[in-house]
């Protein structure tokens, strides 16, 4: 019975969370001696999924389900998981791939434990380390039930590559039985990336004083190919869009780097960001709680550092190109 | 139809004629640690400590609520919460009768985790024939994000997560759902289930109970039920915290903060 991993994609393009729960599928499968199934529903070049370590890949082709929808989403990924008489399914932490797992449970009657940050602690019973408490704490915990779905952290774990290859296998879907809301719009900036997707993160807090001095952030965010993101009360003002704002409301983080510029870093912001890997603070308050939060930092004036540091890196990327 | 006419009868005869433009909406409410609380664990880490911990209603659920009293307000509609607790839950039920929910129930059982508080939860909605089901994303404490999800399975309701507006006409619901990168608009027939967050109304039209509302909420129905047999999923055995961070590297210069990125952090 191979452990079952549903990669996602967006637009045919594999999210690097799918090779992040593939190579998780594969670390399990070993400690198991089984193998990796991946399933993809419209991915393109589903092959690559080998390297990652799927010894096999179904493959969903269905134009039915070209926009994501998260009933017929999980009924197909369950139809799979039933073929394969899979005991473990393994999804990522997309927005996407959450709205799809209680749905999922529900369908495969398999106990669900999100924000999953390591391999199995035990297998018998089986028991994976989840964060909880807004990544405060961990918690050990058992899924008793015989099929259990595991979601992987963002950027919790990390990516394997192998030299390994994947058969392909195409698997037809029904979805006589699903449910369906109507999506009548989407609104996305497609020429940014997300900030959910960005390995480095740039947020800019009350410190910049107004909208009109945002090109700090925005520029500085170009030169590391960032997202760009905010704190609460710069959201609440109007400054930036909502969909800006992170934080314990707002989007959680869990980039490599997370730059916060002008931020004094509030409970509810760091419960939000604390997923990041690296968290740089730059402030002129060296009392602001952040620089205790932080894991590197600068103590002075936004409006002379940011500057300078964008130059900076400018030339430091020319160098190291 | 005669909307006005209709209410009118609604008033002096309520029970007796189904009025089905007056949404029953049901809002799932979990009772969690403050954001500012101290996480600490007893029992051997196998139970979080409460003691000297202040409890609030879940603030994904908050907004939730709040676009709840918007519907009776301008839409007319009535307002039951529901929670899965022991009696400490009541204090938080309290507050969402002050803010103007109707009626209480509290589900008499411990919160083991998401599944079983998911099948309570559908025992009760089954029986009172909900049009909208507002729940939260997810909850400060356990960051489970599944009861809505699995409790609009269990019901074989439409399902809207991460949902930042929601508009009812009739028995159709347009919502807009949080996409990574972007927004989604959503047609969906009622009956509905919802995973609310910040959006689904604004920070500052978050309801705040009044005295007077207090007083009310102290009248208000809260009835206790027990829980019916459900089993538990998944169980949390242990709890760890995280590993003591390290102190933070403070760069006297943006040389040396560049410096340290690449080198060290290996970040850029």
């Amino acid at each position: 019975m191979s452990v079952l991993v549903y990669t996602e994609s967006e637009e045919g393009i594999f999210k690097k969370t799918a090779f992040e729960a593939v190579s998780y599928a594969k670390g399990l499968a070993n400690s198991l001696s089984t193998t990796v199934t991946a399933v993809s529903i419209n991915g393109n070049d589903v092959a690559q999924l080998g390297e990652y370590g799927a010894d096999k890949v179904l493959e969903i082709s269905n134009d039915a389900l070209k926009r994501f929808k998260a009933d017929a989403y999980a009924e197909a990924i369950s139809q799979a998981a039933k073929k394969e008489g899979a005991k473990i399914v393994i999804l990522s932490s997309t927005t996407n791939s959450k709205y799809l797992a209680p749905l999922l449970a529900v369908n495969l009657e398999a106990g669900y434990v999100p924000n999953v940050v390591a391999l199995p602690t035990s297998t018998s019973p089986f028991t994976v380390k989840n964060s909880v408490f807004s990544n405060k704490a961990f918690a050990e915990t058992e899924i008793k039930t015989d099929i259990k779905l595991v979601a992987v952290a963002t950027n919790s774990y990390p990516i394997s590559i192998t030299d390994g290859t994947a058969e392909v296998e195409s698997f037809a879907v029904s979805l006589d039985s699903v449910k369906d809301v109507e999506v009548t719009d989407v609104e996305k900036a497609t020429n940014k990336v997300s900030i959910a997707d960005a390995e480095i993160v740039v947020a800019g807090g009350r410190g910049l004083k107004g909208p009109e001095n945002w090109h700090l952030i925005e520029d500085l965010a170009e030169v590391l190919g960032a997202a760009t993101a905010c704190s609460k009360p710069v959201s609440d003002m109007g400054w930036r869009p909502h969909e800006e704002h992170v934080g314990q409301t707002g989007r959680p983080v869990a980039s490599n780097l997370y730059i916060a510029v002008g931020i004094s870093g509030a409970i509810q912001h760091l419960a939000g960001v604390s997923a990041s890997k690296v968290k740089v603070v730059i402030n002129n308050d060296p009392e602001a709680p952040f620089f205790k939060a932080a894991d590197y930092g600068i103590v002075g004036d936004a409006f002379e550092i940011v500057p300078e540091l964008i130059e900076k890196l400018k030339a430091f990327k020319a160098e190291n190109a | 139809m005669q909307a006005y006419h209709l209410k009118n009868i609604l008033v002096s005869s309520y029970r007796s004629i189904k009025i089905d433009f007056f949404m029953k909406i049901l809002v799932c409410i979990s009772h969690v640690p403050d954001t500012t609380s101290r996480i600490n664990f007893t029992d051997n880490n196998s139970k979080f400590d409460s003691s000297g911990v202040q409890f609030v209603i879940n603030p994904n659920d908050e907004f939730g609520l709040t676009r709840a009293m918007w519907f009776k307000e301008k839409q007319g509609a009535t307002i039951h919460i529901v929670n899965v607790g022991g009696p400490e839950t009541e204090p938080t039920l309290r507050k969402a009768l002050a803010i103007g929910a109707d009626e209480a129930i509290r589900i008499n059982t411990e919160a083991v985790d998401g599944y079983s508080v998911a099948k309570q939860l559908a025992a009760v909605a089954k029986e009172g024939d909900y049009d909208l089901i507002i729940g939260g994303r997810e909850s400060l404490d356990y960051n489970g994000g599944m009861v809505p999800g699995m409790l609009a399975k269990m019901l074989d309701y439409n399902f809207v997560n991460t949902c930042t507006s929601l508009e009812v006409e009739g028995d159709t619901a347009t919502a807009t759902r949080e996409i990574d990168g972007g927004t989604e608009t959503i047609k969906a027939t009622l009956p509905l289930v919802v995973g609310g967050q910040k959006g689904i109304v604004e920070e500052s039209d978050l309801r705040i109970p009044n005295m007077r509302g207090i007083m009310q909420a102290r009248k208000k129905p809260l009835t206790v039920r027990e829980p019916i047999d459900a089993s538990v999923e998944t169980q949390t055995t242990k709890f760890e915290e995280p590993a003591p961070k390290g102190s933070i590297k403070l760069a006297d210069n943006v040389d040396q903060l560049i410096d340290m990125l690449h080198n060290e952090a290996k970040a850029i």
